[in-house]
């Protein structure tokens, strides 16, 4: 068999239309690939007998069209990550999943400690250092001191200046993709709803896609109009919180006062829809499980005016002021060669200005019909990051109130799920607030998940926040993360 | 600096008045603290069957629901055909007792919350930590919002601080994941004595929808004792407040 095999976004393929290469073949592939403009969404090993499967899922967008292609290894193969920096952390994933050792890869170390039932080596690693005169080294976490998830920073620092900055995490361990293997069951959507709480629609949007094309249904117009409004909603909560949020970190009170409380508003508005803030029970494979109906949808579009309206004030004060500006412009730049090089997704990518967006790069369901265009801005630093949450909040806004004035009738569910095909792989990339969420499942010869990979966008990013963090102050670092506010339960699953 | 107060005259006075004024109004399809019916229930046990967490037990015909292991997913409510159990809008679900979580028939009584030791020593003022230990973010960001000025948690005299030597205790969420375990208890001991735990959510308080995997512990209890009880998934952030303010009875 010659060539990748290709798919849709959402779509599925039995596992005997992938190409099984030889592991040189599927590295020059890979590497082909990415000098074309390939992206790699998903990189993972899934057992095969006595055997691991090295299957890679890379996004084309220039064709909206994901291609897979695989090859058996057994002890090593030589690593990518040398010449395709953006498989760094897949490959230490690899060798942490399944012990097979990329040969050459630069700094193989634990990606979530899987095994540390001695909790005394948790976090041990060899961390990098600098040596020489009045150089130090700042230790941050894994509990900090705001109200935040927990994870390890390592600051190499002379001076305020910081040279390297390493984050090791897993902390958040909480083995949901193991979980979802032998699935889909009661529980599996419910470890996906939590597997990043802030992102339930996101996620659960694409685990929703993934059982549904493995039962060959599609959720009815209807719902996937709602699924749409829901992720919108999502966006724009987590922009206006994270757009607050920076404020906060330059001490910028207004706004960080405001957005605060207008975050609420908009979680409350998705709470409408399912009873539930972040979405919970909303998204179910084969549609949605709540309906809106006209009189709730007019209070929807009333109450996201009102918020939207003072978030357009409090937000708009941050673009008017100097001290704000100072703060946020050439502060963690990161340059787009930097961008493509180490795969960024998301917010964090358009900010480098690359066009990277699921909605208009591989759409699907209500984002085929109606198209929200990618926001970008071209300099990378948390100035870029901010002003693309911006844009994409005024857009996210349209979107949900063009979408609210004109539902299509009909169900809301597509009735019940029959059973999943077995022996097929299916691939979901949904556009998350943070960016590509991506899941890949594998059916075993019963139907049953032999391998779910889930890809959080804060996998691709944290290697992102670590650079954009050289050479600047070490007081600069809350802004810096907060400009990307990634996921460590999503990184960590 | 006139735009700063325009937009501020915009924004207005938007602190809740809820203890003192009505309470904040809870969402359609909003599923608060379950209601049992005992006479209508036959004991088929189908509601136990659909709990992905285990929360339901029917024995001699009677349900039994542990709102500390519910994630609140409604499914056992769909699943009865006798309508035994309805999930209710009543947020104040919070409990110091782990046993008063259980609702059973007949029993809809806002469990018991308040410690007399605990008001006596920090009915004033109460400065926490908070640890998340393999929490999802939605249980911290429903935390995080008391600090809003929507809620205005200062106002009660309570305070998240950055450091567990200025707490009084700490507030936990997530399941305690293995990895977080040696963390949390560090923590914990760095909490100067007499000191308070508060676990919130259902992974706090039972492991939830991880109580029994190999990657996580099953709540809070397992690792340092617990003060106070907030079930939810993630708790609604009036269900926290509720639980807070109950503790302390302000």
């Amino acid at each position: 068999m010659s060539g990748p095999a290709v798919i849709r976004n959402g779509g599925k393929l039995p596992l005997s239309q992938i190409p099984v290469l030889t592991v040189s073949d599927f590295r020059r592939d890979i590497l082909d690939s990415v000098s074309k403009g390939a992206r790699i969404s998903a990189l993972f090993g899934s057992p095969t007998g006595e055997n691991i499967r090295l299957i890679a899922v890379l996004a084309w967008r220039d064709t909206g069209s994901i291609s897979v292609l695989s090859a058996p290894v057994q002890k090593s193969y030589p690593a990518l990550t040398p010449d395709c920096p953006q498989a760094h952390l897949f490959e230490r994933e690899i060798f942490e999943q399944w012990h097979v050792m990329p040969e050459g890869h630069p700094w193989l170390k634990p990606v979530r400690f899987p095994d540390s039932e001695k909790t005394s080596d948790m976090g041990v690693t060899n961390f990098f250092q600098i040596e020489g005169e009045e150089i130090h080294e700042v230790a941050v976490g894994p509990v900090h001191a705001g109200i935040i998830e927990p994870g390890h920073f390592r600051f190499q620092c002379h001076g305020e200046t910081v040279h390297h900055l390493e984050i090791s995490l897993g902390y958040q361990h909480r083995g949901v993709e193991r979980s979802l293997v032998n699935g889909p069951n009661s529980k599996s959507l419910h470890f996906i709803e939590t597997l990043a709480g802030d992102t339930t629609v996101g996620h659960a949007t694409a685990f929703s896609r993934i059982v549904e094309s493995l039962a060959g249904i599609r959720a009815p117009a209807r719902a996937q109009v709602i699924r749409g409004i829901a992720l919108e909603l999502e966006r724009m909560a987590n922009h206006i919180g994270d757009l607050g949020a920076l404020a906060g970190d330059i001490g910028y009170l207004p706004t960080m006062s405001y957005c605060g409380r207008i975050r609420g508003d908009l979680l409350n508005l998705t709470a409408m829809l399912c009873g539930n803030r972040f979405g919970r029970r909303l998204v179910v494979p084969g549609g949605v499980g709540y309906d809106i109906d006209s009189e709730n949808a007019d209070k929807i579009a009333a109450r996201l005016k009102s918020a939207f309206r003072d978030a357009e004030s409090a937000i708009g004060l941050l673009w008017e002021t100097p001290s704000v500006l100072a703060r946020f412009e050439n502060t963690g730049a990161l340059s787009r060669e930097t961008a493509v090089k180490i795969g960024l997704v998301g917010v964090a990518a358009r900010a480098c200005g690359l066009q990277r967006d699921v909605r208009s790069d591989f759409p699907y369901g209500i984002f085929l019909l109606s198209h929200i265009p990618a926001a970008t801005w071209e300099s990378g630093d948390v100035f870029a990051r901010a002003f693309v949450r911006w844009q994409e909040l005024q857009r996210s806004y349209k979107f949900i109130l063009e979408q609210l004035a004109a539902l299509p009738d009909g169900a809301v569910r597509a009735g019940e799920n029959p059973p999943i095909a077995s022996g097929h792989l299916a691939v979901a990339l949904v556009e998350g607030w943070r960016g590509e969420i991506c899941h890949v499942a594998i059916t075993n010869n019963e139907g049953r998940f032999l391998t779910c990979k889930v890809v959080d966008p804060s996998f691709h990013n944290w290697f992102g926040l670590a650079l954009a963090l050289r050479g600047q102050q070490i007081s600069d670092f809350p802004l810096c993360n907060k400009s990307f506010n990634l996921s460590y339960c999503g990184h960590d699953l | 600096m006139l735009k700063v107060s325009k937009v501020r005259l915009q924004q207005g006075y938007r602190t809740m008045k809820w203890p003192d004024g009505p309470a904040p109004e809870m969402p359609p399809h909003f599923t608060g603290r379950p209601v049992i019916s005992g006479d209508c229930c036959n004991g088929c046990g189908d509601c136990a069957k659909v709990c992905p967490t285990g929360a339901i037990a029917v024995a001699d015909g009677k349900i039994s629901l542990d709102t500390g292991l519910c994630i609140f997913c409604g499914k056992c409510e769909k699943a009865c055909s006798k309508d035994a159990i309805k999930f209710g809008n009543d947020f104040r679900l919070a409990s110091a007792k782990r046993e008063d979580l259980v609702v059973q028939p007949g029993n809809d009584m806002t469990p018991n919350a308040y410690s007399e030791a605990i008001h006596k020593l920090f009915g004033r003022s109460l400065k926490l930590r908070q640890v998340s230990a393999g929490g999802c973010n939605a249980c911290e960001a429903d935390t995080n919002v008391l600090g809003t000025l929507a809620w205005d948690l200062g106002r009660f005299g309570i305070q998240f601080v950055a450091s567990p030597r200025h707490a009084d205790g700490i507030l936990v969420t997530g399941p305690v994941s293995k990895n977080m375990e040696l963390a949390l208890k560090k923590t914990y001991e760095a909490v100067p004595a007499p000191k308070i735990v508060i676990a919130v959510g259902a992974c706090a308080v039972s492991g939830g929808i991880y109580c029994g995997q190999k990657e996580t512990h099953k709540g809070v209890p397992e690792i340092i004792p617990v003060d106070l009880f907030v079930p939810g998934c993630p708790p609604h952030p009036a269900t926290i407040l509720d639980g807070l303010l109950r503790l302390l009875r302000k």
